[in-house]
């Protein structure tokens, strides 16, 4: 076992585990955040994406010795006290069904937007191809986006 | 229980990995995936991600060097990538999705020598050298000659790739690039193809392709380069080039294709890639 | 028309109460829970697909700490009971298929189960097995007859229709393979033991009382309760699979005295559970010049793998829609369900009827052609309309919507004049090395509920409870694992009571809570529990105005007040399962998509571009939900006939990790649009027919005649991987016309 310092969701945190465990079992065992699922352990599916140095990264597929001194962001950090106007929209729009990819689709439209505040639909189906969803087919997804999108401009 | 090394420099590095068991490590997309669990139980892994020495896109005399450490989502990202070799920027974009391009990188691609590993028809088309460091001192390997035989490579044990050096490219270098695979994203190649050549009127000059998933390593289709090369390039050219290249390689059944798909297509993508250097619709 | 008052909560889409712990991570799903003590399970699996077991050791594994469980240790009947008592909690004398439950263990942690798992010897003779079903064995290496199920239905007289020299007669073979559910959260169970050797079992499960009814089986009465834990997908793949792995924590939790919790891996998953019955259809049609069908005959064989499961239902339900929601006066369908050594084939969106209708729908594309007519008009000719009769005998009713599905979507797609611009096009795009456009269109129908007199024999109970708050509390078996249920269902109650969303509650699934409503399969949620439901609604509204609208009166001191409610079937309805005739269901969907796809001219690789999707849900309680249902029903269907490929090589799916069995990613879904048509049934609340099943019906065959027509290539089979299309056009399967496909390189694949 070593000792480990990251930044998570913008806290300091020290974890022991050995060196090449995975990000995903470090965050869902010894930090207790479940957030990020393990939908197949082998980079396709995207339920375990989270936000290493603000890059969309799949945590099965991370040993934690890489992320020393450096940033994650899941899912658990995305709302403040309030959701995030991306979470809300998901919601009301239909985006959320069984709720299994949820979450890493969460991560990977916070990471688009906050890089393209106003992404082309083709925009949005590339930065969620990593996020297999079995439930919505995708459109409600996109709609959802676009619906952000669209409020936000109306606001601004 | 493993050792991590997170070494600073090339010298350091090379000096980690030669102690027995020990296997570098870059993006971890090919090593962490589950079947090669017992990949983790190596006993000393040594980090490549810190080493100044495989980091960068820059200038080189005329040409590009792109260290071995950089990921996909930076060969996609870079400008002098997406002027200069526009196939580069293309392929890197078909890489996995967007998670996997932001971890995986060059050197692990090249290293992990897959047949279907999408940047080597590449690197092989623009006729690329590859920078080898080990503890005795570092070499040159022309691309043509990295791929061995099945997951076999040029680099002997303890070496690293150190970067790629991609020759220069002016405004008449016509670069091509193709890859069918089962889906639009997340897809392992069922045949990928890459071409680079010089368009003088009617005919190509220089001609190099290269196609992955159709043997056992990434392979020049020096046959079809061989009936084009410097010749009026007509659509019957074209065809018997493609017919050429799919003759001359030898695909297999397997989970993702068949062999007998993998010729037809490679006929037809061929033939069409050349038209297109002409003007033609690709 | 509608029940629904103004003020009504039908037909709005409000938010689902639990969309703010799923878009923040902190829904607890199985594997989220922390469960103190909790040893992890793993299964030792048959390696083979059929033969003897000779010895099975677990002495090493137990040498490493872990509790070992084989059948030899079964406190009860080795039989997990579903229709038949067939399927066998742990392999015993033999194992029928590669990946069969052989023993179990349990450690304290992960990594010791496995190692524990990888240490118990087994041996075992194998045997020569069947994993076709046009392999002429009659029985299994077991000796087990390979006839699992089988049944017919007819109407009139269809081989004397057929032999009338005046009648066009069309026919043709379709096939459809193995598909995958890929609920996105792996199959898991965790079960705690308490003292008395009861259990608790919490699972990632459609149905808490199939689970509940297999472990009383098992361990005796009384001694489980099963909870739902949210789960992440289900598709009918979580129905009847989880009483094997429920069993298996339970049987873990009895032999350590820890709670024992199990998650498959990915791969574990697809090797080991249920996948969609492939299937193997010939479809005889007879038809008069213009189109209409004179006669229909229909054999259906489903591959229902080594063991019964629910084969005879998905049959029955495939049977009683294989011939589409067409008017035919003379048909003839038999089906049978045979027996191969793969792991059991079970539940999957649809059951059975995506099967057969796929069959029926390129076939009517096929007789299509041989008339000379297009897609639409044989369809428009033949569609179900109210008053007519079906199969079984049954009058549709008034709410018969199938020819107007096909207008409506018709229209929208403007799908004629493209079709037909199409077809004329076909040989120019090759020849420019452009991708080929091509649409295609599918009808559909899917029987909502219970077949026949299933709901009639369940009388299934539903309960509401208002408590001292004033709160009304949903007490059903009915789950969510994606659908919406808890807000749909509150939609009704709300509506029934007069009252607001916000004050009915929906509790947890648990078997010591609610009682047995039924499982939540067959389309059968919103429609029979929703109907109970407002029964029940209107039951508690009528005793609180009794109660002068005054809780606290009503309660009288009592804590809660439960009112109870049946679904009650049409007295006047029955159906007769030895001639299958009568009503087979108290109400149809209906459907129609529109798919457009480009085919690359160069590998055959499909695109698709655009989907519409036009549906008579018979009323949109939550159309938000109602899309999202059709939407993600229908990309399944579109994988199905795409790109999801399962082959087997010595029993074992090739495809069997997500990087080689592959869905669709969302740069490859179509944009999509959905039209909800609401022709009220007689049956669901407000009219409500099944929503969740009905997409399965129509998107396989629907993109498969766009490719059709963008090509020429004339595929009968599901997935038409772009490997299908080229050996479809090598064996010259194309359609009068030709393709657009121009040859060059097909001698190098011959
Ligand atoms: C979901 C998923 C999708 C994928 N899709 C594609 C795809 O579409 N196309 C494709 O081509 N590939 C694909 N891949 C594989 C691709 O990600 C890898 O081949 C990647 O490029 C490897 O780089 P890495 O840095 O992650 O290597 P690592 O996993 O870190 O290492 C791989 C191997 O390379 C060695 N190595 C790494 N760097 C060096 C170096 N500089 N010198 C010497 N040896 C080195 C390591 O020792 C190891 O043996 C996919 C992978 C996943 C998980
Ligand atoms: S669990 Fe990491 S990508 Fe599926
Ligand atoms: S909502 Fe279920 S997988 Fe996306």
């Amino acid at each position: 076992m070593t000792t480990w310092n990251v930044r998570v969701n913008g806290r300091e945190v020290s974890v022991e585990a050995p060196p090449m465990a995975r990000v995903l079992d470090v965050l869902r065992e010894s930090l207790g955040l479940t957030g990020s699922k393990e939908g197949c352990g082998e980079g396709e599916c995207g339920s375990c994406t989270v936000l290493l140095d603000g890059r969309p990264t799949c945590a099965c597929l991370v040993p934690i010795f890489q992320v020393e001194g450096r940033e994650l962001c899941t899912v658990e950090g995305v709302a403040g006290t309030e959701l995030d106007p991306l979470q809300r929209v998901m919601i009301e729009a239909g985006g959320v069904q069984c709720g299994a990819c949820t979450p890493g689709i969460v991560v990977s439209l916070r990471a688009l937007l906050d890089r393209d505040p106003r992404p082309t639909r083709a925009a949005v189906r590339e930065s969620i191809a990593g996020n297999l969803c079995r439930c919505t087919g995708y459109e409600r997804i996109l709609r959802a986006v676009e619906e952000l999108v669209g409020s936000e401009e109306a606001d601004a | 229980m493993t050792v991590a090394l997170r070494p600073t420099s090339l010298s350091e590095a090379l000096d980690a990995l030669g102690a027995n068991g020990a296997v570098a490590v870059a993006g971890c997309t090919d090593l962490m995936v589950v079947d090669h669990a017992p990949a983790r139980a190596h006993a000393t892994v040594v980090d490549l991600s810190r080493l100044p020495e495989l980091r960068g896109v820059r200038e080189d005399s005329g040409g590009l060097w792109i260290g071995a450490a950089t990921t996909f989502a930076e060969l996609r990202e870079s400008k002098l990538v997406r002027e200069r070799f526009p196939i580069v920027a293309e392929m890197a974009g078909t890489i996995g999705a967007l998670q996997i391009q932001n971890r995986a990188t060059v050197g692990g691609n090249i290293a992990n020598a897959s047949p279907a590993g999408d940047s080597l028809p590449v690197w092989m088309a623009l006729d690329a050298e590859v920078e080898i460091a080990g503890r005795s001192g570092s070499r040159r390997v022309p691309y043509d000659e990295m791929h061995r035989a099945y997951r076999e490579t040029a680099l002997a044990p303890g070496e690293l790739i150190v970067g790629l050096r991609l020759p220069a490219a002016d405004e008449a270098l016509e670069q091509r690039f193709r890859k069918v695979g089962t889906r639009a994203a997340q897809a392992i190649s069922k045949v990928v193809v890459a071409l680079a050549a010089r368009v003088h009127g009617d005919e190509l000059h220089g001609l190099r392709i290269a196609a992955g998933s159709v043997a056992p390593t990434p392979v020049r289709l020096r046959a079809a380069e061989a009936l084009v090369e410097g010749q009026p390039l007509t659509p019957d050219l074209a065809a018997a080039a493609g017919l050429a290249a799919a003759r001359e390689v030898t695909p297999i059944d397997d989970v993702r294709s068949t062999a007998d798909y993998r010729r037809f297509v490679l006929a037809r993508t061929v033939r069409r890639m050349l038209l297109a250097c002409q003007g033609g619709e690709a | 028309m509608a029940l629904s008052s103004p003020l009504s909560p039908l037909g709005q889409s409000p938010p689902r109460p639990d969309g703010p712990g799923k878009v923040t991570g902190a829904t607890r799903y199985l594997d989220d829970l922390e469960v103190p003590g909790v040893w992890y399970g793993a299964t030792v699996r048959s390696k083979v697909a059929a033969g003897r077991i000779r010895r099975v050791d677990g002495d090493a594994a137990r040498a490493l700490g872990a509790v070992v469980v084989t059948a030899a240790d079964l406190p009860g009947p080795n039989v997990l009971k579903v229709i038949a008592e067939d399927w066998p909690v742990l392999a015993a004398e033999r194992v029928e298929h590669v990946a069969q439950p052989i023993a179990l263990v349990a450690a304290p942690t992960r990594e010791l189960a496995r190692r524990a798992a990888a240490a118990v010897v087994v041996e075992v003779d194998a045997e020569p097995a069947v994993f076709e079903t046009t392999d002429p064995a009659t029985t299994l290496p077991s000796g087990r007859d390979r006839v699992l199920a089988s049944c017919r239905s007819a109407r009139g007289d269809a081989s004397g229709a057929l032999a009338n020299p005046a009648v066009v007669v069309v026919e043709g073979v379709y096939s459809t393979g193995h598909q995958e559910h890929v609920y996105i959260e792996p199959q898991g169970a965790l079960a705690i033991p308490d003292r008395e050797g009861h259990f608790e079992v919490i699972g990632s499960i459609q149905c808490p009382y199939y689970v509940h009814g297999a472990l009383e089986h098992l361990f005796g009465p009384g001694s489980v309760r099963v909870r739902q834990a949210p789960t992440g997908g289900g598709f009918g793949g979580k129905e009847e699979f989880p009483d094997m792995l429920c069993a298996h924590v339970a049987l873990l939790a009895r032999a350590s005295g820890h709670p024992v919790k199990i998650v498959y891996e990915r791969s574990e998953d697809i090797n080991g559970t249920t996948k969609r019955h492939p299937s193997r259809v010939r479809v005889r049609t007879g038809h008069a010049p213009d189109g209409t069908l004179l006669a229909v005959e229909i054999d259906a064989v489903l591959d229902g793998g080594a063991f019964i499961t629910l084969s005879p239902v998905v049959l029955s339900r495939a049977v009683l829609h294989a011939a589409g929601p067409y008017r035919c006066e003379n048909v003839t369908i038999e089906g049978r369900a045979l027996a191969t050594n793969t792991a059991p084939n079970g539940a999957f969106r649809g059951f059975g009827a995506p099967q057969t209708q796929f069959a029926m729908e390129r076939h009517m594309d096929r007789a299509a052609r041989a008339l000379g007519l297009d897609p639409l008009t044989i369809r428009a000719r033949n569609a179900y309309r109210p008053g007519d009769v079906t199969p079984t005998g049954q009058v549709l009713g008034d709410d018969t919507s199938a020819l107007e599905c096909l207008r409506v979507a018709a229209e929208r797609a403007d799908f004629l004049r493209r079709w037909t611009l199409h077809e004329r096009a076909r040989a120019a795009f090759h020849l420019r090395g452009l991708p080929a456009p091509g649409i295609g269109l599918s009808l559909f129908w899917h029987g909502t509920g219970f077949t026949g007199n299933g709901e009639r024999k369940m009388r299934s109970p539903v309960r509401l409870a208002l408590l001292a708050d004033g709160a009304v509390e949903i007490r059903v078996a009915a789950t969510d694992f994606g659908q919406g249920t808890e807000v749909v269902l509150a939609q009704i109650v709300a509506d029934a009571l007069g009252c607001e969303l916000a004050r009915v509650r929906f509790a947890e699934p648990d078997t010591d809570r609610v009682p047995d409503s039924g499982p939540t399969v067959a389309s059968r949620t919103v429609s029979v529990v929703g109907s109970a439901l407002f029964e029940a609604g209107q039951l508690l509204a009528n005793e609180l105005a009794r109660a002068g609208g005054v809780v606290a009166d009503l309660l009288a001191g009592q804590d809660e007040l439960v009112v109870e409610a049946h679904y009650e079937p049409d007295p006047t309805t029955d159906f007769d399962e030895a001639t299958y005739q009568g009503t087979a269901y108290a109400a149809y969907g209906y459907g129609c998509d529109v798919v457009e796809v480009e085919v690359c001219p160069d590998s055959l690789a499909t695109t698709v571009q655009r989907a519409l999707f036009v549906a008579d849900v018979g009323h949109a309680i939550h159309p938000v939900l109602c899309a999202g249902q059709l939407e993600g029903g229908a990309l399944q269907a579109i994988g199905q006939g795409t790109i999801e490929e399962m082959r087997l090589e010595n029993g074992r799916y090739l495809q069997d990790r997500l990087t080689s069995y592959l869905i669709p990613t969302a740069q490859d879904a179509p944009d999509m649009e959905t039209i909800l048509l609401e022709h009220p049934s007689t049956m669901g609340p407000a009219g409500a027919k099944g929503v969740g099943e009905l997409p399965a019906d129509g998107g396989a065959p629907a993109v498969i005649a766009a490719i059709e027509n963008a090509t020429g290539i004339a595929c009968g089979d599901a997935p038409a991987t772009a490997e299908r299309l080229l050996a479809d056009l090598l064996a010259g399967h194309v359609v009068p016309g030709g393709s657009s496909v121009d040859p060059f390189g097909l001698e190098l694949a011959r």
